[in-house]
């Protein structure tokens, strides 16, 4: 164990953030109408070299890079290269943005209308605000908002027209082109549009990364893109995806550019208009298609109140010193720049580190709310719990949240029990409140089948978790010591070491875990739990005090959700899965085996149910050679090895403490 | 006292020298070189810029175009590009104070011998400072702040070819470090003695070994001493009708066996060609022997070419002391010119294309904003409203009419030579190439300016370090495709290391495609900053230039296009030239020079 390696832990309490402001005040007193139709004129990228889109697609159409896959296609292929370009240029068509300011006025009223009806403020850090227009003027920008919602990149474009900001570049999915005339508004406010998945695509590959990269290095326009790909669900980050950053970092490893500034932005949202639709999706109810009447339905929502935004605008990432002494630039000096090529290993890895710290910067900054702190309270006490106890409760975790360096949002003035009484009331349809308890609502409105009231009460329990999980990364790695600790059975810290490594291994799919951190990981969590006083490190040992077993019972519980999960994943491989079954239906046969064993009453945790734990459990299966998958045609079926997948839950419920031989192999 | 003077052509500069000299050449006079340069700065000891009374610049002496001049401009642009004040003085060391030399340590066994074959030596603080150094900017600094490092223990002056083999033997014989001296204008610390060698330092100064021994003008070659420096063999070939056309910027005081021992590149090399292209025939002495070919074929396959050893070994393999080089009848004709772009990407493209149809005229460089600026500032007071009213038409119609932005027009200088009517067709292909890319032609006398501001530059510099100025160049080649990347993102890199380091002031950081070839350029950089409030200016100025030299590789750069490794640089050799190169070329010194003789350390 090299606990030698350097980590100066800072105290993440005492983290420094910016003070927020209401966009939306000036809103309810001016006129919306002057606002669209003001004058605008955005700072712009010292380097830019003006252009209209129209231009832009010309630019990318006769790009050297393009120009090379064209004639290599039409080597390859023996099509002619005029075929070629004329499919080029229509991916292009349907790819790109049109960028125009009369719709993004239009945006910007109708917006103001709606923001004003649904939420009770925008709150944006302009200080942060300060920062990105400082650095747009200087480097290229890339904006990096976290994905909770639709409403993500209105609010960006939105809150960047109000600061007078150049409106950013999309990339959106596909899939909102299907809405017909709201895709193509979209496309006209900045939206450009990609395929889900393009794997082999060598023409689309090309169109595609020549288009952002040309955009990038001629300074157009700020990019904006998703790294978790698509909307978390769960509230909780998702594992980057890397396609977008990899082309947005070549311009700079290729030395195109001087720097790129990566922005990382965190939304929260007191409560997520898609709330209801996610627990539905995730247990089964598949996701409505984007369709301009689905939208217009929703309008009902717009009667509902869903509290505050907070977008905090991160301080601005400068790839060049990321990459400064990791990755060597002249790698790319002996092959002409256009012609495309692998990144080297480094360059991947590189990548990936920095998507994964990104990320978690992100995370640092999203804004919690008493409530999210209420929930996890709630969810440990599915029975209820006084209210005298849960303002009790809900004290204490706040002082443990922020001495781990939640960003809560919570003014000392506003009492616990003040702050636990507006939490339940923004909250009622998830919440009762019965004679001085509270208590998850879990009750069926109207009794139906019991599979029905099942899935009714497991939809409460996951909209629930969808505010815990906010906290989540605040208490991940304390948390992982907590349940290493546990697992371990002994204080000899080279077995906790070993026991947290693997939980961290278990669930590097689950969580934002970056791949080769455990021993940093591992010193921050022992940082932060002798802080608050819970454990003893020592140089051998680890010992839990005295104090210290309210923290850790809270911590170990809070994560038990993902444990129990995991293992019902196992537990369905070993006794139930059929050998050899198709992976398409591996989430409904993992349903359909926890609900037989909620009804029997062997299983209480309804988040087991949630099709997100199941896939991220298939997933790290996998990347453990539990499962393998084999192609068999078109089909991909999963072959399990029941022994590993029965040693693996064992290990999760604590049954096999030190079994290190089969561990390895594992 | 009788002040005739002749007048000699040096790059097309009438250079006046007193009458009485002219059976000499500069190199002889190099034997006492402290009489007529200076012993802590650039150049001629007459030749220098000030500010007079009245705070204008001015140049004195008599030597060049320039000489004599007042340069009104050059005030306000020097305090508003450095944000330095005439207040705020640095001034130099005055006089060089012998007592701080360090004491020569001196092997006798090998004085006593040396003392035998007659070979003059010194070893007077003087001499052994005076080629103790090259022309990097700590090493001048030094000085003029009266440090000294470890200088050499004697300077030897060999008369000929024979007399380099006796000194050779003799220094291996008795285990002697040998650093050859040719004319000290290094940039790459080349010159600079390890500090911790230990064995008596003998700087071997080629300068009495500057004779034309024999021109062919069957075969249009001369035979050559190394020692002899630029403008004394452009001179002395001049009488007969001849020239090299190798003119590096240094061609004042570099020498033929510098260019040859670092690689050297002229101004001229789209006519002449670089010194590889020059050289027919090399004599080395080495430790192991003389090095030589056999014949004077124009061109063989007989292996590796073994001039390519020679060539840019930077002294640590032996002493040139004998070249065979091709000689030109001298150009008929002249003509400097000068073309304005909107930007400097339309110029850099202009350049490709004159390059892409090999029409290059015998010089071509592009100037950036920044350089274009500091050229102007060095404009001499205009006698005649006329030709004042004249500029300001010229601007207007450059501004105004053709709507160039002052703040990133650019501009390139040319010089044609040849017979008068190719030159004529010539410079009327380039104009109509660089028309294409929205250039404009802008007179003779803007091009010459431009080239005027290569040979004052170190000059400058001497005026700047008196005003907390301090800066240097430095140079590359890249690919035609990185050219542009590679001056934003240096000139940047510069800009945010300064910043980051803490200097007080926004640094000049401007650069120059200066060579063109068929496939990429030589780009040249100035890079200067006030260094007031700065605790260690030199070791902040190192870094920066660290910075950039490393972000020129990293955008696909060479190490060097010319000016050679040296020391300074040879921290990236292995990088540049991979482990194996490495090995190659210590094999070569392994054999050629078992015991280090040639200990400067260069290169390796």
């Amino acid at each position: 164990m090299a606990s030698n390696t350097l980590y100066s832990p800072r105290d993440p309490a005492l983290k420094k953030r910016d003070d927020f402001e209401d966009i939306l005040e000036e809103r309810r007193s001016s006129s919306d109408l002057r606002y669209a139709l003001r004058c605008y004129v955005p700072v712009v990228y010292k380097g830019i070299a003006p252009c209209k889109p129209g231009v832009l697609k010309t630019a990318v159409l006769q790009s050297d890079r393009l120009r090379h896959v064209v004639a290599e296609m039409s080597k390859e292929t023996g099509e002619s290269a005029d075929v070629i370009r004329e499919e080029a240029s229509g991916i292009l068509e349907e790819m790109a943005h049109r960028l125009r300011l009369g719709t993004v006025r239009f945006f910007a009223y109708s917006l103001s209308k709606a923001f004003k009806a649904l939420f009770q403020r925008v709150r944006v850090n302009e200080d942060g605000i300060q920062r990105l227009q400082q650095s747009i003027q200087e480097h290229p920008v890339v904006l990096l908002p976290s994905h909770r919602s639709y409403m993500d990149f209105l609010i960006m474009s939105y809150i960047l027209y109000t600061y007078d900001l150049s409106l950013p570049v999309i990339a959106a999915g596909m899939d909102f082109l299907g809405m017909k005339i709201v895709g193509e508004m979209l496309r006209m406010s900045g939206a450009f549009f990609i395929r889900r998945s393009f794997g082999g695509d060598k023409l689309y590959w090309a169109v595609f990364s020549e288009y952002v990269k040309t955009m990038l290095r001629n300074g157009y326009a700020p990019i904006e893109f998703f790294l978790e790909g698509t909307r978390s669900r769960t509230c909780k980050s998702l594992t980057p995806k890397l396609g977008l950053l990899n082309i947005v970092m070549e311009p700079f490893f290729k030395g195109e550019v001087f720097d790129v500034s990566l922005v990382p932005i965190s939304i929260s949202y007191e409560r997520v208009l898609e709330e209801a639709l996610y627990a539905r999706e995730l247990l089964g109810v598949p996701k409505p298609k984007e369709s301009t009447s689905g939208l217009l339905k929703a309008r009902k929502i717009l009667s509902e109140d869903y509290g505050s935004i907070h977008v905090y605008f991160g301080h601005p990432v400068s790839l060049r010193s990321l990459a400064q002494g990791r990755i060597n630039r002249s790698q790319y000096n002996l092959l002409p720049r256009h012609i495309p090529r692998r990144p080297s290993q480094e360059t991947q890895a590189f990548v990936n580190e920095t998507a994964y710290r990104l990320v978690r910067l992100q995370e640092e900054n999203m804004v919690l709310r008493p409530w999210v702190l209420v929930a996890a309270l709630l969810l440990q006490n599915p029975d209820g719990v006084d209210m005298e106890r849960l303002v009790e409760q809900t004290s204490w975790l706040r002082g443990l949240a922020v001495s781990f360096g939640a960003f809560l949002d919570w003014p000392d003035y506003v009492s616990a029990s003040k702050a636990v009484a507006s939490s339940l009331a923004l909250h009622t349809g998830l919440v009762r409140t019965e004679g001085g308890r509270a208590q998850l609502a879990m009750e069926p409105k109207e009794p139906g089948s019991p599979e029905e009231d099942l899935f009714d009460r497991a939809a409460s329990v996951l909209s629930c978790a969808s505010y815990r999980n906010q906290i989540l990364h605040v208490f991940l790695r304390p948390a992982l010591l907590g349940m290493a600790m546990q697992m371990a059975e002994a204080s000899r810290k080279d077995d906790i070491y070993s026991c947290f490594s693997f939980l961290r291994d278990v669930f590097s799919n689950e969580f934002i875990l970056c791949p080769g951190g455990t021993v940093q990981d591992f010193d921050e969590a022992c940082y932060m739990l002798t802080k608050c006083a819970a454990v003893h490190v020592q140089k051998q040992e680890v010992v839990a005090t005295e104090k210290g077993q309210r923290i850790l019972s809270f911590l170990t519980s809070l994560f038990q959700p993902f444990l129990k999960g995991y293992q019902v994943v196992c537990r369905f491989l070993c006794e139930d899965a059929p050998e050899g079954f198709p992976e398409s239906e591996y989430v409904a046969a993992v349903r359909s085996f926890a609900v037989k064993r909620i009804l029997s009453g062997e299983l209480t945790c309804y988040e087991a149910l949630s099709s997100d734990v199941q896939k991220n459990a298939l997933a790290a299966l996998l990347r453990m050679k539990v499962v393998r998958k084999l192609k068999v045609g078109d089909q991909v079926t999963l072959r399990v090895n029941k022994v590993a997948a029965n040693t693996l839950e064992n290990k999760l419920g604590g049954r096999v403490s030190t079994q290190k031989a089969l561990l390895a192999r594992l | 006292k009788k002040m005739a003077m002749v007048l000699t052509a040096i790059r097309g500069e009438l250079v006046v020298i007193p009458v009485e000299w002219s059976w000499l050449t500069l190199s002889r006079v190099l034997f006492s070189r402290q009489e007529v340069m200076k012993w802590n700065g650039w150049g001629y000891s007459d030749s220098r810029f000030l500010f007079n009374k009245k705070g204008q610049a001015e140049f004195t002496g008599r030597r060049y175009r320039l000489s004599g001049m007042v340069l009104p401009s050059l005030k306000d642009w020097f305090e508003s590009t450095f944000g330095a004040s005439l207040q705020h003085k640095s001034p130099a060391t005055a006089t060089l104070n012998a007592s701080a030399v360090p004491f020569p340590s001196l092997n006798e066994a090998f004085l006593q011998d040396l003392k035998s074959t007659g070979i003059p030596f010194s070893h007077e603080a003087e001499d052994r400072v005076f080629r103790a150094h090259g022309h990097c900017l700590h090493e001048i600094f030094a000085l003029r702040e009266g440090k000294f490092g470890r200088v050499p223990d004697l300077v030897v002056w060999p008369n000929c070819h024979e007399d380099v083999v006796k000194t050779v033997d003799l220094a291996c014989r008795h285990n002697v470090c040998l650093i050859p001296y040719g004319g000290g204008t290094s940039v790459s610390s080349a010159l600079e003695c390890p500090p911790d060698e230990t064995r008596c330092i003998v700087s071997l100064d080629t300068s009495q070994m500057s004779r034309i021994l024999w021109i062919d003008e069957k075969n249009l070659t001369a035979h050559v001493e190394a020692g002899i420096v630029g403008q004394d063999l452009e001179r002395l070939l001049n009488e007969s009708g001849y020239c090299t056309g190798h003119e590096p910027d240094s061609m004042e005081f570099s020498s033929l066996g510098g260019w040859v021992a670092t690689r050297a590149s002229g101004m001229k090399k789209n006519v002449y060609g670089n010194i590889e292209d020059l050289v027919v025939h090399i004599k080395m002495v080495c430790p192991r022997g003389v090095v030589e070919k056999s014949c004077q074929g124009p061109r063989v396959s007989i292996g590796p070419d073994i001039h390519h050893f020679i060539m840019g070994s930077e002294g640590t393999l032996g002493v040139v002391t004998e070249v065979t080089i091709k000689i030109r009848p001298m150009p008929e004709y002249q003509k400097y010119g000068s073309v304005v772009f909107p930007n400097f990407e339309q110029g850099v493209a202009c350049l490709r294309e004159v390059a892409k149809q090999r029409c290059a005229p015998a010089s071509i460089r592009l100037m950036d904003n920044a350089q274009f600026q500091f050229g102007h500032a060095l404009k001499p007071q205009v006698s005649s409203i006329f030709t004042s009213f004249l500029d300001g038409l010229k601007k207007f119609y450059i501004t105004k009419f053709k709507g160039f932005d002052p703040h990133h027009l650019c501009v390139a200088t040319l010089l044609f030579e040849g017979d008068r009517e190719r030159v004529l067709q010539h410079e009327k292909q380039v104009y109509d190439i660089a028309a294409k890319f929205g250039g404009l032609a802008a007179g003779e006398d803007n091009g010459q300016r431009g080239y005027m501001l290569t040979f004052v530059i170190a000059y400058l510099r001497d005026l700047g370090m008196d005003y907390y100025v301090i800066g240097e160049s430095f140079e590359t080649s890249v690919p035609w495709d990185r050219v542009l990347d590679l001056c934003r993102n240096v000139k940047e890199r510069i800009v945010r290391e300064c910043r980051e380091r803490g200097v007080q002031f926004p640094p000049l950081a401007t650069c120059r495609v200066t060579q063109t070839y068929d496939a990429g350029a030589c780009v040249y950089f100035y890079f200067a900053f006030n260094y007031r409030g700065l605790a260690d200016p030199v070791n902040i100025y190192g870094r920066v230039e660290h910075a950039a030299r490393e972000e020129i590789l990293a955008n696909g750069g060479s190490l060097s296009h010319h000016h050679g490794v040296g020391k300074l640089r040879k921290h990236w050799m292995p990088e540049s030239i991979s482990d194996v190169g490495i090995g190659m070329l210590k094999s070569v010194k392994e054999y050629v020079d078992p015991d280090n003789i040639f200990g400067s350390r260069n290169l390796l």
